[in-house]
């Protein structure tokens, strides 16, 4: 009994001596050098794998910002200039900061502003929708309310909004690796600067028909009338295809455009309320009396 | 025993509504708006302008390249605006919008109903004038007809197939023409022959027509050069590859064309079309639809001038019932939900269908069971079921290996999926991407 148990011990004893051996001098053969920054790297990467810096996953991105001799083309979306200086710092290269950016939605062609007038019963994804019948309402460029770009997104940052038929971006998830913008059939969302106090304006319509075409399907369609073209003082509006639109790099943020479009296609985001002009303020107030008076 | 072709295929309820309806001609529109794209291939080019008079026949816009075709006023006005219209894509195409004053005829058209029989004219000559008639597929696919007529160098073609299955349900437009204008069809056919270049023609009918391929039959008695053949009922036996599988015995190769294995095929409707061009040079401004639907009051094949809108032909078959959920242009099977009544017919409308909204309410689609009937009944021999899984997953080179281009839309696979999974959309966009992906090699 004892001679078998000592038996099987020395057997198996040996067994994984020769395996360890033979695993030692395989490894030790067949190694592959793999540069320890690497790890370092991917390490340093938020690990969200969104593909937003176009490289397959964080590793993949790691891999290629340590065989690069420059840096400024990769920006890590997720991890933003925090992230890439880390990055930096580890392959001891320097990095320029880059300008944040976030996932705009330029249409505004709600059930209120832009009604259906079909119905389309297919298949639920924008994808179909836009290539066999191109939308609901009368308006062949806008959101199609199917909500292909929510389900791109890995960050819960974009929803659809019930009322609307839109989908809104939620500002301080977004990570603008732009999973959603290559989600919409439609080329409706875009990538724009973040700005201070995540202030934004950006023409929200990609509407490209003529002006009266536009403004039948639409109430709030840029009509294409270059109003905010020749307010501009900064040059930062051109106009293409009956359509405006705003460079964000140029943009200064005045609002002069957002006053002057006849349609209000122009969107400001995140600014404080307008102090009312005094003249406009005495006739609002008198307009309002007016009406309790008719009442 | 009826010839068919062996693989898949599904045989929905005919519903032939207005089959034993003669073809009447529809009234003159106040107004008609012609799509300048209304064949496969490069779209035409408007040569008319604003205020300009045009009488029916006049060219009013130009082909651009061999792969096109010419566009003719199917009414004689003035030419309003150039404009845009949303047509059977549901898209906003440019078009050519003209008020109807009178109906005065271009000069050299010849309206009257003798029936002409004149074979002087060489191959060449009638693809010419084809060509210059703007004659497209009437089945439905609109390829231009002269393209069909040159046959390229290093290929031969020894029969014509006419075309005269009508396999859609609902859809009478053919079954009427064969019955109507057998006559002036037949001619037709000796010139598309003259043309080709080819002793033998067959014209393959659905044997639920018994009464066109008896007529048919009567016709050709002492014609040695054109046989018509009754084929089973089976849809889609009016693919051209499966009708050439069912007549002949050939398989198209995928991505080719009939063409390949010596075959060319025309629908009947062409065949008219092409007579007309020819004996009467009358170019392709008016066709035959089927305005159809089990709610409709008094279903119908009218004579229809191109650009007329479809609401003025659901006026003449009883106005459109209250209940209806869609309005399809074509058959249930392939057609498409029109966007608006106001959309115009065009060279490829073979028929106007109105559907009940009970009827048009699709079912909730559960889980794939994977009982494999899409498989059975695809003419074609693909795999439905993987090749909508591989489109949503946007796997598009995988759809590419299981060849998603050979798939013609026919339909069969979404009609009998008990599942009622949405297949041929997903195919759809599949097929959109593969072609992307397949044009962005070929540039590269």
């Amino acid at each position: 009994m004892t001679t078998t148990v000592l038996y099987t011990i020395i057997s198996l004893s040996l067994l994984g001596a020769i395996a360890a051996i033979v695993l030692y001098v395989v490894a030790q053969k067949f190694k592959v050098y793999e540069d320890p920054r690497i790890d370092q790297v991917e390490e340093a990467l938020p690990a969200a794998n969104c593909g937003g810096c176009g490289y397959p996953g964080c590793r993949g991105f790691a891999e290629a910002l340590v065989k690069a001799d420059d840096l400024s083309q990769f920006y890590c979306p997720v991890g933003g200039n925090e992230v890439m200086q880390e990055v930096a710092k580890i392959l001891g290269q320097e990095i320029e900061e880059k300008e944040p950016l976030v996932a705009v939605v330029r249409c505004a062609g709600s059930f209120q502003n832009c009604p259906v007038t079909t119905q389309y019963d297919g298949p639920a994804t924008c994808a179909i929708e836009s290539t066999l019948y191109g939308g609901e309402t009368g308006c062949h460029y806008g959101c199609l309310g199917k909500g292909d770009c929510v389900d791109a997104c890995d960050f819960e940052a974009i929803f659809m909004n019930e009322e609307t038929g839109l989908p809104y971006v939620v500002d301080e998830n977004c990570t603008a690796c732009g999973a959603c913008v290559t989600a919409c059939p439609n080329d409706i969302i875009e990538l724009r600067k973040k700005n201070k106090k995540d202030r934004k304006i950006y023409v929200s319509c990609v509407n490209q028909d003529k002006g009266a075409l536009a403004r039948k399907v639409c109430k709030v369609a840029c009509i294409g009338c270059g109003k905010c073209v020749k307010v501009c003082p900064f040059d930062a509006i051109t106009m293409e295809n009956n359509l405006a639109y705003i460079h964000s790099d140029l943009c200064k943020l005045c609002r002069k455009c957002v006053e002057e479009c006849p349609t209000h296609a122009i969107q400001e985001i995140g600014f404080p309320p307008r102090k009312k002009k005094k003249k406009e303020a005495s006739e609002e107030a008198s307009a309002k009396t007016e009406k309790k008076g008719n009442n | 025993m009826f010839k068919t072709f062996p693989k898949g295929g599904v045989h929905p309820p005919e519903n032939k509504l207005a089959a034993d309806k003669a073809i009447e001609k529809l009234g003159l529109p106040k107004q008609v708006s012609i799509p300048i794209a209304q064949h496969i291939g490069a779209p035409s080019k408007p040569v008319v302008k604003k205020k300009d008079l045009v009488k029916t026949g006049d060219v009013i816009a130009q082909n651009q390249g061999f792969v096109s075709s010419n566009i003719h006023s199917s009414v004689s006005g003035t030419v309003a605006k150039i404009d845009q219209v949303i047509d059977t894509s549901g898209f906003r195409k440019p078009c050519v919008v003209i008020n109807v004053e009178g109906d005065e005829w271009a000069q050299g058209i010849d309206t009257s109903p003798d029936l002409i029989k004149d074979f002087s004219l060489s191959g060449e000559e009638i693809r010419q004038k084809v060509l210059e008639a703007g004659v497209v597929g009437l089945g439905g696919a609109t390829f231009p007809s002269h393209v069909k007529l040159s046959i390229p160098e290093g290929k031969s073609v020894d029969t014509l197939i006419i075309n005269g299955v009508e396999c859609e349900p609902y859809l009478t437009s053919d079954h009427r023409v064969m019955l109507e204008r057998a006559e002036e069809m037949l001619v037709g056919v000796h010139l598309l022959m003259k043309a080709l270049g080819v002793e033998k023609a067959l014209i393959g009918v659905e044997s639920n027509k018994p009464d066109a391929i008896e007529y048919l039959d009567q016709l050709v008695n002492e014609d040695p050069a054109i046989d018509i053949y009754g084929l089973k009922v089976k849809y889609p036996q009016g693919g051209e590859k499966q009708l050439v599988k069912a007549l002949l015995d050939r398989e198209v190769p995928p991505g080719g064309l009939p063409l390949d294995v010596g075959v060319v095929v025309h629908n009947v409707g062409t065949t008219l079309a092409v007579y007309e061009a020819i004996q009467k040079n009358k170019p392709l401004v008016e066709r035959v639809v089927t305005v159809t639907g089990k709610s409709l009051q008094d279903p119908k094949n009218l004579l229809v001038r191109i650009g007329t809108p479809v609401r003025d032909l659901i006026e003449a078959a009883g106005g459109l019932p209250e209940d209806t959920g869609k309005v399809v242009s074509g058959g249930p099977m392939m057609g498409k939900a029109l966007k608006s009544l106001d959309t115009p017919v065009v060279k490829g409308t073979s028929g106007i269908l109105v559907i009940t909204e009970k009827e048009a309410k699709r079912d909730s689609e559960v889980h794939c069971i994977r009982c494999g009937k899409c498989v059975d009944v695809c003419p074609m021999g693909l795999e439905p079921y993987l090749l909508k899984q591989l489109a949503q997953m946007e796997r598009y080179e995988e759809l590419e290996d299981n060849a998603v281009l050979d798939c013609m839309e026919c339909g069969s696979c979404s009609y009998t999926c008990p599942a009622r999974l949405p297949l041929l959309d997903y195919i759809r966009l599949g097929k959109i991407h593969v072609n992307q992906i397949i044009s962005n090699r070929k540039q590269k």
